[in-house]
C-alpha cells in the first residue's frame, strides 16, 4: 500500500466531519444525513466512505485479490462491521436475512471471478423474494478486463438477468454515485438486489470523494401513489362481491404495509390468505386469517380463494404454487391486484381492476374510500359477507392443520416444529432452508408479526437458512433466532456455524434430520412408485457427519433429541443458551409427509387434506 | 402471431443493448428484427424491434422493457401511422448479357446500384419488409451471390416526436 494511502483520511476521520443535511433535500438521495468536503482519497477509501455515509453498518464478505484494495480502509471504519464469512454464498444469504428481517438495505462483498459467482445464487434468490441487497464485487484492472485474466468473470453479464440491476465501475470519481445509485434502486419501488463490480485500478487510483453525489436515474421512476379511479372501482366491486378474499404477499411485508393491511381486514371483514412469503403480516390468531394458500395449503386458504367471486391481491404475483393450474384458479372470481411493479400485473392472471402504487398507499386510499362508499351505501346495497365468513370459517374448522404421529414411536417433525414455536413465541424470528420443514415450519409456528418469518419462496434455495438467520440475528441481536433447516439444507451452508461462533452470533439452530432430501423423497413415494432415487442421505449405519460432533467442533452447543420426551428439554437448553450458537439434531422420522397438497400442475379443486384423503364438500360447491 | 414494432429509447451505456436482447430470449419472446442507433439527444440510443407476440404478452414484453432502469420509454409504432424501412445490400450475377436487364428491373424499385464488376453488381435498396421481399423475388433468377439486410427502423408520421415529453424529468 503507498504512502498516499496512508496520509488520507481514514473513514472515521471522515465520519466525524459528518453534519446533518437540510430536510428538503434529503429526500432525493439516500443517505444516512451525511455532507462532505471534497477530500482527496483513493477508490477503496471513496467505496467506505460511501458505505458509511449510506448508513450501511454491516457487511458479510470475504476478501481476494481484486477486492482487496477496499479491504484496507475497511480495517479503520468506525462505522461499517464487516462479518467475514466462509463462503460468500453465506455473505449473500447473510445480507438477505439482515435485509429481510428489517427492510435495510443488506449488503455483501466479495472478489472478483468465483468470489462473484459464488454470490450468484443468494442475488437469484434476492431477486425472486424482492429482497434489497447490494453486492459489490473487486474486478480484475480494467486493463485486463476481456483478456480472460486470473479470477477473471463477467459478473455484471451473468447477473444481468437475475438483479434489479448492476454496474460496472471503472472510474474510481464515480464509485460514490454508483454505491448512492445501488441503494437508492434496491430499496425503492419493488426491492431487489443491486450489484456493483469495481475494478481493482479504480479502487487503488486516487480521487475525490463529496457526498451526496449527484443521482441520475431518468429511466427510474416507481410509480408510489395509486390512481384514485382504479381504488374507486375497487371498492365499487367489494361492494357488490358476496364472497371476497384478500390474496396477500410478501409485498405487504417489504411495504411495512402490515398495520394498515390490518385495519383493512378489522375494517371490512374479509377473509385473508398470507402467502409463504406474507406469514405473519397478518396475525395467524387473527380469525379471518385462512393461512397460507398453495400447493402446501391450509384447505380454507385454498378453498378460500377457489370458490370466492372477487379476489383482493395485493403486493402477490400469482406464482404457480399458489394458483396451481392457472386456468382452474378460482374460476368464478374478479380480480383486483395492486403491486408496485405493474409487469406483475395482468402477468398470469388477468386483473380486472389493476391497481400499481405502494401497497401501503393502496391500502390507506381503499380503507378511506370503502369507509365512504359504506357511509353513503344504504344497508341493504352489499358490503355483507356474513354467510361467506361463516362458510369459510367452516372449512377452517373442519380441515385444520395436523398430522399423524409414526407408528414405531420416532418423532414426528411437525410435532418438533411446534414445539419451537410455541416454547419461542412470536417474537422470535424463524428462518428456514427449503423443502418439507420449510413447509412444517410456515404451516405449524404461529406468527403474529411480520419479518418474523423468513425463506426462500420464490427461488427455493436449499442452504437459504443459517447464513440467513446469521444476518438475521446480527441485524436484531435481541431477538432470538431460529434456523429451522433440513439435513439436506444443513450441509450446504452450515460452514457459518465458524462465523457465528467466532462473530458472537449466538443463533439456533434445529436440524430436521430424517436423513432424507425428503420432499424430494416425499414427491418419489407419490409419484414415483417409492423408488427412492439419491434421496438417502444416509445409507450407513453411523451417522455421517454426526451433527452434534460437528457443532461441537465448531464451538457451538451440540444436542440431539430423538423421543418426544427430549424435545422440549432440548428447545428449553437452547433457549437458555446465549453465549454460542446452538444445534440440535432432531431426528424425526423419515416418511412424514407435507400436507394438505394439490398436486403439481392440477387444478386447486383436487387439494388432498392427507394422503387419499380429499375435502368432501357440501353439496352446493 | 402478429408482428409489433416497439421503438425503445435508452441512455447510451454500456451493456444495455444485451439487456435489452437478453431480456427477450429469457423471458421467450421472439425478435424479427433489431435495429440500434443514435438519436437528436445526445446520450439517447434508440432501439427499434420488431416482436411476434399477441395482446397480453405484448403488454408483458413492454413492462418488462420499462423495468430496465436504463430504458426510457417504450412506444409501439403502428404500422399506418408510422414510416418502416429497412435498408438491403444484395450482390447479383450480372454479366454484359444481363446487366441491362437487372438494372432495368431494379429501377422499378427505386433501388440503386452501388458496385459494378464484369460478373456482378451490389444494389442498394431500402424500403418496407414487403417491397424488400418483392424486389428479391425478381432478382432470384438472375442468381443472388450475397446477401445483406438491416433491422427495421421506424419513426411516427406527423410533427410529434416520442422524444418530445419530459424523457429527463426523474
Amino acid at each position: 500500500m503507498s504512502d498516499t494511502t496512508k496520509q488520507a483520511p481514514s473513514p472515521a476521520d471522515v465520519a466525524s466531519l459528518a453534519r446533518p443535511r437540510p430536510a428538503a433535500e434529503a429526500k432525493a438521495v439516500p443517505t444516512a444525513g451525511v455532507v462532505t468536503p471534497v477530500l482527496e482519497v483513493t477508490g477503496a477509501q471513496a467505496l467506505v466512505l460511501s458505505l458509511e455515509a449510506i448508513g450501511c453498518d454491516t457487511v458479510f464478505g470475504i476478501p481476494g485479490g481484486a477486492i482487496l484494495p477496499a479491504y484496507d480502509p475497511m480495517l479503520d471504519s468506525k462505522k461499517v462491521r464487516h462479518i467475514l464469512v466462509r463462503h460468500e454464498q453465506g455473505a449473500g444469504h447473510a445480507a438477505e436475512g439482515y435485509a429481510s428481517a428489517t427492510g435495510k438495505v443488506g449488503v455483501c462483498m466479495a472478489t472478483s471471478g468465483p468470489g462473484a459467482t459464488n454470490l450468484v445464487t443468494p442475488l437469484a434468490d434476492a431477486h425472486m423474494d424482492s429482497v434489497p441487497v447490494v453486492a459489490i464485487t473487486g474486478q480484475v484492472a480494467s486493463a485486463a478486463i476481456g483478456t480472460d485474466a486470473f479470477q477473471e468473470a463477467d459478473i455484471r453479464g451473468i447477473t444481468m438477468p437475475i438483479t434489479k440491476h448492476n454496474y460496472l465501475v471503472t472510474d474510481p470519481a464515480k464509485i460514490p454515485q454508483a454505491i448512492a445509485e445501488a441503494f437508492h434502486v434496491a430499496s425503492t419501488g419493488r426491492p431487489g438486489p443491486v450489484l456493483v463490480d469495481i475494478s481493482k485500478d479504480a479502487l487503488q487510483a486516487m480521487t475525490t470523494f463529496s457526498w451526496p453525489p449527484q443521482i441520475d436515474l431518468p429511466g427510474y421512476r416507481p410509480v408510489l401513489r395509486p390512481h384514485g379511479k382504479q381504488i374507486r372501482e375497487a371498492s365499487r366491486l367489494m361492494a357488490a362481491a358476496k364472497q371476497p378474499i384478500l390474496y396477500v404477499g410478501g409485498g405487504v411485508v417489504r411495504a411495512k404495509a402490515s398495520e394498515a393491511l390490518r385495519r383493512l381486514v378489522e375494517l371490512t371483514g374479509i377473509p385473508v390468505v398470507t402467502t409463504l412469503m406474507a406469514r405473519g403480516t397478518v396475525p395467524d390468531s387473527e380469525p379471518l386469517n385462512l393461512g397460507m394458500p398453495g400447493m402446501h395449503g391450509t384447505v380454507a386458504a385454498v378453498t378460500g380463494l377457489q370458490k370466492s367471486d372477487l379476489i383482493i391481491a395485493l403486493g402477490a404475483r400469482f406464482d404457480d404454487r399458489v394458483t396451481g393450474q392457472l386456468s382452474r384458479f378460482a374460476p368464478d372470481a374478479k380480480v383486483i391486484h395492486a403491486d408496485i411493479d405493474p409487469a406483475e400485473i395482468s402477468k398470469n392472471r388477468l386483473a380486472d381492476v389493476p391497481i400499481v402504487g405502494d401497497v401501503g398507499e393502496v391500502i390507506k386510499d381503499l380503507i378511506e374510500q370503502v369507509t365512504l362508499d359504506r357511509a353513503a351505501d344504504d344497508a341493504a346495497s352489499g358490503w355483507d359477507y356474513a354467510a361467506w365468513r361463516e362458510r369459510v370459517a367452516g372449512w377452517k374448522e373442519t380441515f385444520p392443520l395436523g398430522w399423524t404421529d409414526s407408528e414405531d414411536g420416532t418423532l414426528s417433525p411437525q410435532y418438533v416444529i411446534e414445539r419451537i414455536g410455541a416454547l419461542t413465541g412470536p417474537e422470535a424470528t424463524y428462518v428456514a432452508g427449503v423443502g418439507q420443514h420449510q413447509m412444517w415450519a410456515a404451516q405449524f409456528v404461529q406468527y403474529e408479526r411480520p419479518n418474523a418469518w423468513l425463506n426462500s419462496g420464490g427461488l427455493g434455495t436449499m442452504g437459504y437458512s443459517v447464513p440467513a438467520a446469521m444476518g438475521a440475528k446480527v441485524a436484531e441481536p435481541e431477538r432470538t433466532v431460529w434456523a429451522i433447516d433440513g439435513d439436506g439444507c444443513f450441509q450446504m451452508t452450515n460452514q457459518e456455524l465458524a462465523t457465528c461462533v467466532i462473530n458472537d452470533i449466538p443463533i439456533k439452530v434445529a436440524i430436521i434430520n430424517n436423513s432424507s432430501l425428503g420432499m424430494v423423497r416425499q414427491w418419489q413415494t407419490l409419484f414415483y412408485d417409492e423408488r427412492y432415487s439419491n434421496t438417502n442421505l444416509q445409507p450407513l449405519e453411523q451417522r455421517v457427519p454426526d451433527f452434534v460432533k460437528l457443532a461441537d467442533a465448531y464451538g457451538c452447543l451440540g444436542l440431539r433429541a430423538e423421543t418426544p420426551e427430549e424435545v422440549d428439554a432440548a428447545i428449553k437448553l437452547a433457549l437458555e443458551t446465549n453465549d454460542r450458537p446452538v444445534v440440535i439434531d432432531f431426528i424425526v422420522h423419515r416418511d412424514a409427509m407435507v400436507w394438505p397438497m394439490v398436486p403439481a400442475g392440477v387444478s386447486n379443486d383436487m387439494i388432498q387434506a392427507a394422503r387419499h384423503e380429499a375435502p368432501v364438500w357440501e353439496r352446493e360447491d | 402471431m402478429s408482428k409489433h414494432t416497439l421503438s425503445v429509447l435508452v441512455e447510451d451505456k454500456p451493456g444495455v443493448l444485451t439487456r435489452v436482447a437478453a431480456l427477450f430470449s429469457r423471458r421467450g419472446f421472439n425478435i424479427n428484427s433489431l435495429a440500434v442507433g443514435p438519436t437528436e439527444l445526445p446520450d439517447i440510443s434508440r432501439i427499434t424491434v420488431v416482436v411476434e407476440v399477441e395482446g397480453a404478452a405484448l403488454e408483458q414484453v413492454t413492462k418488462q422493457l420499462n423495468k430496465l432502469i436504463e430504458v426510457l420509454k417504450v412506444v409501439e409504432l403502428d404500422a399506418h401511422a408510422s414510416v418502416q424501412r429497412e435498408i438491403l445490400l444484395v450482390k447479383v450475377r450480372a454479366d454484359a448479357a444481363t446487366r441491362s436487364q437487372v438494372i432495368d428491373t431494379i429501377q422499378l424499385f427505386k433501388a440503386k446500384v452501388v458496385d459494378v464488376t464484369t460478373d456482378a453488381i451490389v444494389i442498394e435498396a431500402t424500403g418496407t419488409s414487403d417491397k424488400l421481399r418483392a424486389l428479391l423475388d425478381v432478382l432470384e433468377p438472375f442468381g443472388i451471390k450475397e446477401l445483406v439486410q438491416s433491422g427495421l427502423v421506424a419513426v411516427g408520421r406527423g410533427s410529434r416526436s416520442i422524444t418530445d415529453r419530459s424523457l429527463r424529468s426523474a
